[in-house]
């Protein structure tokens, strides 16, 4: 009983302004954490971080890494999408083409990019280059496997719905299967958003000239923490931005789906 | 019943289907033989696992058979074709697609498209009641009326032969009465050729002609009984002396199959 009168009352609440009691606990903690003693080196406040920010715009670092950054992230992540979806269609209509790559796929996933990014530095030297392939295949690995999933999973039932409906392969495929795919696709592309954000720091540790991952490196050997601060929060707008344009996305396109939390 | 007067429709000729599983080979369909008149409504009852929906699927042309033929007008089948439509049990509606433009997806595979396969697909959806829920998607429908929407779009798609695979078996008691009533007032307005499967002996009375009962291990006919109650039959035919009697006739033999199958 009790708690349902809670619960009640909470839900009476709009979201907008759950949004914004959500928002003040944040700046309230941070506040905290601003003051007390043994915080406050790494978390200057509010006022200070944003100094911190304007000051690196007006050393006009802020804007070339920001544009650095996202060219890394969008070009490996736009790579990634490319080469995962005809790899994980591959995957799923040809046994050879899934035993083959699969293992191999599995076992590179769970290996952190960082481990690997010397390596690729060693291959293709520094500047854009390495980072654009980390973030590719970071990105390329999560997407096809959420890809693969789709297509394989993809209601049997609905394929024999459309052959005896006169349905010839080309029309299963545009018609049948690439509906059918959408929904594990946008996934895909909401993973590979954050995969390419989390990446991008992995991916900056190859001597990049600019960008936000290099410049938090940066910073951080110079104690600056209320500009290091700003540029951590930058990169979570970017990741939740994203996040929120796809969510729509999938809205938009995929709403006649029954529920389907992921 | 006078079958030779009739044109044959589906020629069902000594029908094998052997599966081959990991615990050895399973044999699902054993010298399965049967005629198939046009115009006719056969059911076919028997114990889960009897291979009826193999069965289906072999005639759909979904499944090869591993030996024997099956003939459509006298050609053998040897692919899904649009002479045969099929209503699946779980619907298989396209769920990114409206009422409407399901029932289009097998006007447009028959090359009718545009304004035309639009006012087609509405006039489909008119003969099971469903106009107003065109522009819905599958998800916003219930049990009852996604198959009323598969019943619609396997009609557009004017196949000869209606192949039905427990179509009303996920539906509750009252709406599986209303689609079976639908069914057989459309049937007896165009006796369009109808093999339809089911577990419910009363269903089968009900709609059929003839009754195919198989049984099981391997899947084979075990009797054809005729249903000679005349048509149109309602609901109330159900209680009529004439309908207990062959529901007591075919029960008893698929009781049989099911105690059989427990073994
Ligand atoms: N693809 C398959 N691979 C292996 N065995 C199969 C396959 N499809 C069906 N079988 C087996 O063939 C037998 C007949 O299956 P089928 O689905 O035709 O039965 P059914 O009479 O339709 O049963 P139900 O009434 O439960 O729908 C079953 O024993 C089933 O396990
Ligand atoms: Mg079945």
């Amino acid at each position: 009983m009790e708690t349902k009168k809670k619960k009640s009352l909470a839900s009476r609440i709009p979201a907008r302004v759950w949004l914004l009691i959500s928002f003040a606990v944040a700046m309230g903690v941070w506040y905290l954490l601003s003051i007390i003693p043994q915080t406050s080196r790494g978390f200057p406040n509010v006022v200070v971080t944003i100094e911190g920010l304007i000051t690196m715009i007006q050393r006009g670092a802020f804007w070339q890494d920001l544009s650095s950054s996202l060219i890394s992230v969008f070009g490996g992540y736009a790579l990634g999408f490319v080469i995962a979806l005809p790899v994980a269609i591959l995957m799923a209509w040809y046994l050879p083409v899934r035993n083959i790559l699969n293992p191999w796929i599995q076992f590179i996933r769970n290996i952190p990019p960082l481990a690997y990014v010397p390596l690729i530095v060693i291959v293709s030297g520094v500047g854009r280059r390495p980072q654009i392939i980390v973030i590719t295949i970071a990105c390329f690995l999560t997407m096809c496997v959420t890809i693969y999933q789709g297509v394989v999973n993809v209601d049997e039932t609905l394929i024999k719905a459309a052959r005896v409906l006169g349905a010839k392969d080309r029309d299963i495929f545009v018609r049948v299967i690439a509906p059918a795919t959408l929904p594990f696709i946008l996934t895909a592309v909401r993973l590979g958003a954050s995969v390419a954000l989390t990446t991008l720091i992995a991916a900056e540790s190859t001597g990049a000239e600019a960008g936000l991952g290099m410049r938090i490196r940066a910073l951080a050997s110079l104690y600056e923490s209320a500009p290091m601060l700003a540029y951590v929060i930058v990169i979570g707008i970017i990741g939740i931005t994203l996040d929120n344009i796809i969510k729509l996305l999938e809205r938009k396109l995929t709403g006649w789906q029954e529920k389907r939390e992921i | 019943m006078a079958g030779e007067a009739r044109d044959l429709k589906l020629k069902i000729d000594n029908v094998r289907k052997v599966f081959h599983t990991r615990s050895g080979e399973m044999v699902a369909l054993n010298g399965v033989s049967l005629d198939i008149y046009e115009n006719e409504f056969i059911c076919v009852v028997g114990p889960s696992g009897c291979g009826k929906s193999t069965l289906l699927n072999i005639i759909a042309g979904l499944t090869d058979a591993t030996s024997g033929a099956v003939y459509c007008n006298g050609k053998a089948v040897t692919g899904t074709g649009t002479d045969r439509g099929v209503v699946f049990q779980q619907y298989a509606l396209f769920p990114w697609l409206t009422v409407k433009k399901n029932v289009m997806f097998a006007l447009e595979m028959k090359g009718i498209k545009g304004k035309q396969a639009q006012e087609l697909a509405m006039q489909y959806l008119a003969k099971v009641d469903l106009e107003k829920f065109a522009d819905h998607y599958p998800k916003e429908l219930s049990g009852g009326m996604k198959q009323r929407v598969a019943i619609a779009r396997a009609y557009a798609a004017d196949p000869e032969v209606l192949l039905m695979d427990e179509p009303f078996g996920a539906l509750d008691a009252q709406t599986r009465t209303q689609l079976q009533s639908e069914l057989l007032e459309t049937w007896e307005r165009d006796r369009k050729t109808c093999f339809f499967i089911t577990h419910d002996v009363d269903e089968a009375i009900i709609l059929s002609q003839r009754v195919v009962i198989m049984s099981a291990r391997p899947g084979r006919i075990k009797d054809i009984i005729d249903i000679d109650i005349p048509y149109p039959r309602t609901q109330e035919t159900k209680m009529t002396p004439r309908f207990l009697e062959l529901k007591n006739r075919i029960w008893s033999q698929v009781y049989q199959e099911y105690l059989e199958v427990r073994k």
